[in-house]
């Protein structure tokens, strides 16, 4: 289960990719199957759990209450956290985080910061003393590749199903009562879209096999403002490049993918 | 059919493959009572508990005569002595080459198991790590797997590419006798070992041949059938 | 007279409950279990190698459990990493199962079992408990039976069974107890015995009476939730 890619696959792969192929029949470019649902726990303001083909993720939004960062003192805050956890892949070792898990929380919030998909201005209690902070922590349950794409999505649709808790008499938040939804932006939400390299091909939402034999990554978050699509944050990662022609092809290709893939988000929201 | 099957595939330990004399399989669970009787005699994950024939773990049990047996329906691979594993190498050291055989402990290919002789010089030009091997367990102690690839259908692996299926489901990719794995050769022509420990090695002259192999492979295993498993599969082919 | 329990249920009711098997496709084994609100999710690998060597043991396979809270499966936010609470649940977790498990055919290996709770609402360690040994069973691991787990409480002077959140933390009279149980089905055997509260001695037997009938209940569960794998 947890054997390394081998060469010979990585050269099948490669050949395969060059025609257009993958073992599921999909286009290179193509996303597998969609699903969201919610209410993964109900002690949480939000929470949900997409899968896409067979890797699943959850994710949930807790808010707490605190003091604002010094440098922002008329904003809520921002936390996102993740775990690899053993549970979703024999991969997943118990003990301190390696880089891919110190990486995905990273990439889920810049996606989701820069956006300014979550209206910080708007958890403000007391301005300067107390104010919100959301909370959002993503686990994988079943890594089947993708799962930096996936976990923004789960944080995504969490965020949009969240509501604020009450505060009571003595200032403390009483998590029995939620009343409004959680500020965010009506017009907006990000998508992450990882592109993966094999060679001269490019890749978009790969199984864990694919993502294994792939060299090079490069994942955009991306949003859309007032019909103008925002690219919001951005990583390249592993030792293979891209060139020009490749950036340059993905920058055309993004604006009509995250269309597509927020057009079946919608119909789950 | 039977010369064109790799005969790496005939392990010497029966994994079940249903016999004509067979009773109808049932799923069981854990300290399920299977049958009740002296005279039956419980065989491999079933142990006998007073008059009661026993499940000692979740599976199909089966009644072959007075043998009853609880074969696996998931899990790890179990190795065991005789068993054709698919292996990738992992290092290199003086003696031979380290294997990932997916199995609970570290396989080790001594040099002297190569197919033909290969000089302490060669050996990394021979098998590099990332390649892959189809190779024999010959032997299982504690400090670990050793494995041969001197037999037929054993050595390296050229082209193609590997992937896993639940190793319980192997027997019935297998078929009785070779013949699911014949009929799927067959049909798309092209070259296919089975590893016990749950990969497989495909083969063929075109990607599409290759596809096709592999989704009629995960057709097979993808559910746990208790029959009809030739018809269906002869019927998916109609279709695919 | 009946006691009054919050959720309406009768004294040895248990909450609706719901199993699962085959929930992770990259685990050897896995299984959800619920009891109402509170939902965990358990994931089997193995027998696979054990790193560090000297941890290995030449005789067995040995069983190596691991509890915890997702952050948000709980009101007040759980940061996220192990505390003391979720290690001492992995290990008893750990001494509940292994009773069952035959592992001497795997020596110098490990079976990890990895349990997380999604949701909340009291009974974790038993949700766990009954997820874990249906993913130890549906990964093929030599068993003698499966495991059943169940709370038995005391509200005041009144015994309950399944206790939920809010009656773990009932105030009134001689206050909530929690003992929660675990024991091998279809036997006198138990192997989680945990108790926070006041029972006097002669309560304890009607205690294990009721589990015994909860775990009956559970048991049933289990099975069908194991034999419902078949196509």
């Amino acid at each position: 289960m947890a054997m390394s890619t081998s060469n010979l696959t990585i050269e099948t792969l490669n050949r395969m990719f060059a025609e257009g192929k993958r073992f599921d029949g999909r286009a290179l470019l193509d996303h597998r199957k969609l699903e969201v649902s919610f209410e993964v726990s109900n002690k949480a303001e939000g929470s949900a759990r997409v899968k896409l083909g067979k890797t699943e993720a959850v994710a949930g939004i807790k808010l707490a209450l605190g003091e604002p960062y010094p440098d922002s003192p008329d904003k809520g805050n921002l936390v996102v956290s993740g775990d690899l956890l053993p549970l979703a892949s024999p991969r997943f070792e118990m003990g301190p985080p390696k880089f891919d898990a110190i990486e995905l929380p990273r990439l889920v919030d810049r996606a989701i910061r820069e956006s300014h998909m979550i209206e910080l201005d708007k958890l403000v209690v007391t301005p300067g003393e107390k104010v919100w902070t959301v909370y959002i922590d993503i686990y994988p349950i079943n890594d089947d590749g993708n799962l930096i794409d996936v976990a923004t999505i789960a944080a995504i649709a969490a965020l949009k199903t969240a509501k604020v808790p009450g505060i009571d008499k003595e200032g403390n938040v009483d998590y029995d009562t939620h009343k409004a939804a959680l500020p965010i932006s009506k017009e907006t939400a990000p998508i992450s879209f990882s592109f993966f390299k094999l060679g001269n091909s490019i890749i978009l939402d790969p199984t864990r096999e694919e993502e294994e034999a792939c060299e090079a990554r490069v994942t955009f978050g991306i949003s859309k403002w007032n019909k103008q699509h925002m690219i919001n944050s951005c990583q390249k990662s592993r030792h293979a490049v891209f060139t020009r022609a490749e950036i340059e092809k993905m920058m055309d290709l993004l604006p009509e993918k995250f269309d597509e893939l927020n057009d079946k988000l919608k119909k789950f929201l | 059919m039977r010369n064109t099957i790799n005969e790496a595939h005939e392990a010497d330990v029966d994994y079940g493959v249903p016999e004509e004399s067979s009773k109808k399989r049932k799923v069981v669970i854990p300290g399920e009572i299977i049958v009740s009787g002296e005279d039956y005699l419980p065989g491999e994950g079933a142990h006998r508990e007073g008059e009661n024939v026993v499940a000692s773990r979740f599976g199909l049990a089966e009644e072959l005569g007075k043998l009853i047996k609880v074969l696996p329906i998931f899990g790890a691979f179990i190795p065991r002595r005789g068993n054709v594993v698919i292996g990738r190498v992992t290092d290199i050291t003086f003696h031979g080459w380290l294997l990932d055989i997916d199995a609970a402990s570290g396989s080790f290919l001594p040099i002297e198991e190569s197919p033909r002789f290969i000089s302490k010089n060669d050996m990394e030009q021979y098998l590099a790590i990332g390649d892959v091997v189809a190779a024999k367990i010959w032997s299982i102690k504690s400090k670990g797997i050793d494995l041969t690839l001197k037999g037929k259908g054993l050595g390296k692996l050229e082209d193609g590419f590997i992937f896993r299926v639940i190793p319980s489901r192997v027997p019935r990719v297998i078929g009785r006798e070779g013949s699911m794995i014949g009929l799927i050769k067959e049909k798309t022509g092209c070259n296919i070992t089975v590893g016990q420990n749950g990969w497989i090695w495909i083969n063929g002259d075109s990607i599409d041949a290759e596809i096709k192999a592999r989704r009629a492979i995960e057709f097979v295993t993808d559910k746990v059938h208790i029959e009809g498993l030739t018809e269906k599969m002869e019927a998916w082919f109609e279709e695919n | 007279m009946a006691v009054k329990r919050a959720s309406g249920r009768g004294a040895t009711e248990i909450r609706p409950m719901a199993a699962k098997v085959g929930v992770i496709p990259n685990a050897d084994g896995s299984a959800i279990f619920a009891f109402g609100d509170t939902v965990a999710i358990a994931a089997v690998y193995g027998p696979r190698q054990l790193h560090p060597q000297h941890m290995q043991d030449p005789s067995t396979g040995i069983l190596r459990c691991n509890y915890d809270l997702l952050s948000f499966s709980v009101y007040d936010r759980k940061k996220p990493g192990p505390s003391r609470r979720s290690q001492e649940i992995s290990k008893v977790t750990e001494w509940a199962l292994s009773p069952v498990v035959d592992l001497e055919g795997f020596p110098n290996t490990v079976i990890d079992v990895q349990i997380y709770i999604l949701q909340a609402d009291a009974g974790t360690r038993t949700a766990g408990i009954n997820a874990a040994s249906l993913a130890l069973a549906h990964a093929g691991i030599p068993m003698k039976n499966l495991v059943c787990s169940i709370s038995v409480g005391k509200l005041d002077k009144d015994l309950v069974v399944d206790v939920d959140k809010s009656e773990e933390d009932f105030e009134g009279g001689e206050g909530p107890t929690d003992f929660p149980i675990a024991k091998i089905a279809n036997t006198d055997e138990y192997t989680l015995l945990q108790l926070d509260g006041k029972i006097q001695p002669e309560v304890v037997k009607k205690i294990l009476n009721l589990a015994d009938k909860a775990c009956e209940e559970i048991y049933e569960v289990q099975k069908k939730a194991l034999k419902g794998v078949v196509q």
